[in-house]
């Protein structure tokens, strides 16, 4: 398939040249895609902004000899990105995102149909503003690690599946453990901060959004103990997180 | 793989900007063949200015002394400041003749998955410069991409309690592109043109 067709996010940009850029991109169909974006740079680039990080593109793509791609074409589906941009807070947890799709998505053409379609759904929700940006960002990392096979047990004991809720979460086990497993380093919890987690799984808004600015904080700090447990190095983007 | 100096040469060349291996191997070849007058002139270049040019103290522009060019020009008006990524934005924006206050030379721009943020640039120093009251305007002439719009929003929401006039790069900057290659009359435009912001 020299010339293929898909829609896709962009991850990631980087200079290549004088005027070009190499494109990461998400893709539906293809997974994670990295392709030459010809030119770009240049004011007078017929792309525009349409492949800057978090822009939803339909893409018309060569396919090279080498691993890189070429972008012949790219039609606008939705611009999270630019709406992001003016946003600091939102912008830093869509960055979030984006670098998370990216390592979870460790094979290069390996599809992963539903952690594309949990990060298009991620940047709607953070553009829309319907929903506190921290809650979106932390239900979109609880489901992406889930449907990558790093699901956090949240309702009941990991080990011996005593029905919970339990203050105690084992990172390294993956979940809530009940007072007779729980496990020498594993963390106390609020019980709210485990229901709050649980809500962000489920996808429960009204009961996510009737917590508190604490449990918000104390859960975000499990999610992300969680994240960098599953993710070899840690993730650039996450000290720059900005939590409303 | 080439012997000893040759190939420090091409690995060398390989860790600059915009230069893959194959460019480097070309780049170095061509010295091999080059005049050695030409060669001594580029090597005392290149450690010249290293040795003669800074930063400036005030904005952080090139510069041939302790100020740069514009920062030590009298005649250059001290109530606007025009911030840019890097200091050939500074020439950019120059050639366009339009622009006659001060500038700050961020050192690049906010990208949080490329590991820079806020306390990584030269913002801090540009929020102490507008401490005393003395500039009235500032001009955000980031790039027109994604890192230049964020680094824009994150600079007026930081200045507006400082009741100053803010203003962004407008019309006829295409979206998407880098401020270098503008060229001078839509880059003119875009400053005739800029339009205040409020976060
Ligand atoms: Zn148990
Ligand atoms: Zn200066």
């Amino acid at each position: 398939m020299p010339v293929y067709r898909d829609e896709g996010v962009v991850l990631r940009t980087m200079p290549l040249g004088e005027a070009d850029r190499i494109v990461t991109l998400f893709t539906r169909r293809n997974g994670r895609v990295r392709a030459v974006a010809k030119g770009i740079r240049r004011t007078s680039s017929r792309f525009g902004a349409r492949l800057e990080p978090a822009m939803y593109v339909d893409l018309q793509l060569h396919q090279g000899r080498s691993s890189l791609d070429t972008v012949t074409q790219a039609v606008l589906l939705a611009p999270y990105g630019a709406v992001l941009a003016g946003d600091y807070g939102r912008h830093t947890a869509a960055a979030v995102m984006l670098e998370t799709s990216e390592r979870l998505t460790s094979e290069e053409r390996e599809p992963a149909l539903r952690l594309f379609l949990l990060l298009v759904g991620g940047l709607r929700t953070l553009a829309s503003g319907e929903h506190p940006s921290g809650l979106v960002l932390d239900a979109f990392l609880l489901r992406a690690l889930a449907v990558s096979g790093y699901g956090m047990a949240l309702d009941d004991c990991v080990h011996c599946g005593e029905p919970g809720p339990h203050p105690s979460v084992s990172v390294a086990a993956g979940g809530i453990v009940c007072p007779r497993c729980r496990p020498r380093g594993a963390a106390s919890a609020s019980l709210a901060a485990v229901g709050l987690l649980a809500d962000l799984l489920h996808g429960d808004w009204a009961g996510a959004e009737a917590t508190d600015a604490r449990t918000r904080r104390e859960s975000a700090g499990l999610v992300a103990a969680y994240l960098q447990w599953h993710l070899e190095r840690g993730l650039r983007a996450l000290p720059h997180l900005e939590r409303a | 793989m080439y012997e000893g100096v040759v190939q420090d040469l091409i690995d060398e060349l390989g860790m600059l900007p915009g230069i893959g291996p194959k460019s480097a191997q070309r780049i170095a070849f061509h010295i091999l063949a080059a005049d050695p007058a030409d060669v001594r002139r580029l090597a005392k270049t290149l450690i010249e200015v290293k040795e003669k040019v800074q930063f400036c103290r005030i904005c952080f522009n090139v510069a041939q002394a302790e100020l740069c060019r514009i920062c030590s020009d009298p005649r250059r008006d001290t109530t606007v400041i025009c911030v840019v990524e890097e200091s050939k934005d500074v020439v950019a924006v120059e050639r366009t003749r339009e622009f006659r206050g001060r500038y700050h030379v961020l050192g690049g721009a906010i990208n949080p998955i490329g590991g820079v943020g806020p306390d990584d640039l030269h913002i801090r120093e540009l929020i102490a410069r507008l401490a005393d009251g003395s500039v009235t305007e500032l001009i955000l002439a980031t790039d027109p991409n994604t890192e230049g719009e964020v680094t824009a929003s994150y600079l007026a929401r930081q200045i507006a309690p400082m009741g100053l006039t803010v203003s962004r790069l407008a019309s006829g900057l295409p979206m998407g592109g880098d401020l270098e290659w503008a060229d001078e009359v839509t880059l003119g435009r875009a400053f005739e043109g800029r339009r205040t912001v409020s976060p």
